[in-house]
């Protein structure tokens, strides 16, 4: 649920990313963290458990500046990927704008991709929201590893696996290193705001 | 559900909260929605992240009401975690909100559920009925 404060002009968007449990939700949230200044990020939560798994989530408020005189600040939350943790993630998901789906290209998390997104797209139905109409970004992470001995998934594969209905926006990534983490954010941010305010003029 | 709230509308909350809690002893009080948006804050929050307290608290109470769920009641009314120095009180609003509210323990709880009692009433027709 986006909010809109008149005395303020500003609007408030949640943005959650969302994928496979060690697929690099966090990394990019951490990596956004470290590379933007002070002024425009506040600071960065997480609860997670003994290990490095999110047990809740991450949260990361940001600052985006200002279009026609609105300020925009964006929150980004991220779920848990593990296949357990789903009533943590309806929780996460409750009141959000846009999504980010953070897809693993590990050749052995091939299905988890899939199962992931099946159950994006299950629990943002029960809270009466289409995979189709929300903003959504898909990101397939862990490009850097093209070339070494990991067998990795070809983009075009997961292109077929993950994009083939939903045709959305996507980006080659490496959120360890950086690469694609930015792009996906710009573009989640961009289509968000859009989303919103389209909402927002057609009351 | 997208909630837009025009400058009167947030004046009026801030009235409220500064008139039944701020003066009744609260160091802090904020409304929060359920997805984690602040609001509105009040009051001197000092060295404080209200950002992050907005959203640990929707998570807080979300997490507690599926407790709720576990023992068979819908929700829970309000939360409260008393502390050392500082004690938080937390009430739902409606459906879709939630009253933070900061105290210190030279204020009675009591006082403070009062307060919150009526303010949840006032505020409720603001923020357009049951969000």
């Amino acid at each position: 649920m986006s909010f809109i404060d008149l005395s303020k002009n500003e609007v408030q968007c949640k943005i959650v990313y969302y994928g496979p449990g060690r697929g690099g939700k966090t990394t990019n949230l951490l990596y956004i963290h470290q590379a933007m200044s002070e002024a425009v990020r506040g600071k960065m939560v997480t609860i997670d458990t003994k290990g490095d798994r999110t047990l809740f989530f991450d949260f990361l408020p940001l600052a985006l500046g200002k279009i026609q005189n609105l300020s925009i600040k964006i929150q980004l939350y991220t779920v848990p990927g593990q296949v357990m943790y789903n009533a943590t993630r309806k929780l996460v998901l409750k009141g959000v704008d846009g999504v980010v789906f953070v897809a693993d290209s590990l050749k052995v998390q091939k299905e988890k991709n899939v199962e992931s997104l099946e159950n994006l797209k299950q629990n943002l139905a029960d809270d009466g929201i289409d995979v189709k109409e929300i903003p959504l970004v898909m990101q397939y992470n862990k490009r850097d590893l093209s070339g070494s001995n990991i067998p990795i998934l070809s983009v075009e594969e997961m292109e077929r696996d993950l994009n083939r209905d939903l045709k959305v926006p996507w980006f080659p990534g490496s959120a360890l290193k950086g690469d694609g983490v930015f792009e996906t954010l710009r573009e989640v941010s961009k289509r968000t705001v859009k989303h919103v305010s389209r909402k927002l003029l057609s009351r | 559900m997208d909630l837009v709230l025009s400058k009167e509308a947030i004046n009026s909350i801030i009235a409220i909260l500064d008139e039944d809690l701020l003066r009744a002893g609260a160091d802090c009080v904020l409304l929060v929605d359920r997805s984690g948006n602040l609001i509105v804050n009040r009051g001197d929050p000092a060295n404080l992240d209200v950002v992050a307290l907005a959203a640990l608290s929707a998570a807080n109470f979300g997490a507690t009401a599926e407790i709720a769920k576990l023992i068979g009641e819908d929700d829970f009314a309000l939360l409260f975690h008393k502390g050392k120095n500082e004690n938080i009180h937390f009430t739902k609003v409606g459906r879709g909100f939630i009253l933070i509210t900061l105290f210190g323990k030279d204020v009675s709880l009591g006082v403070i559920r009062l307060k919150t009692v009526k303010v949840t009433e006032d505020l409720l027709p603001i923020l357009g009925g049951e969000q």
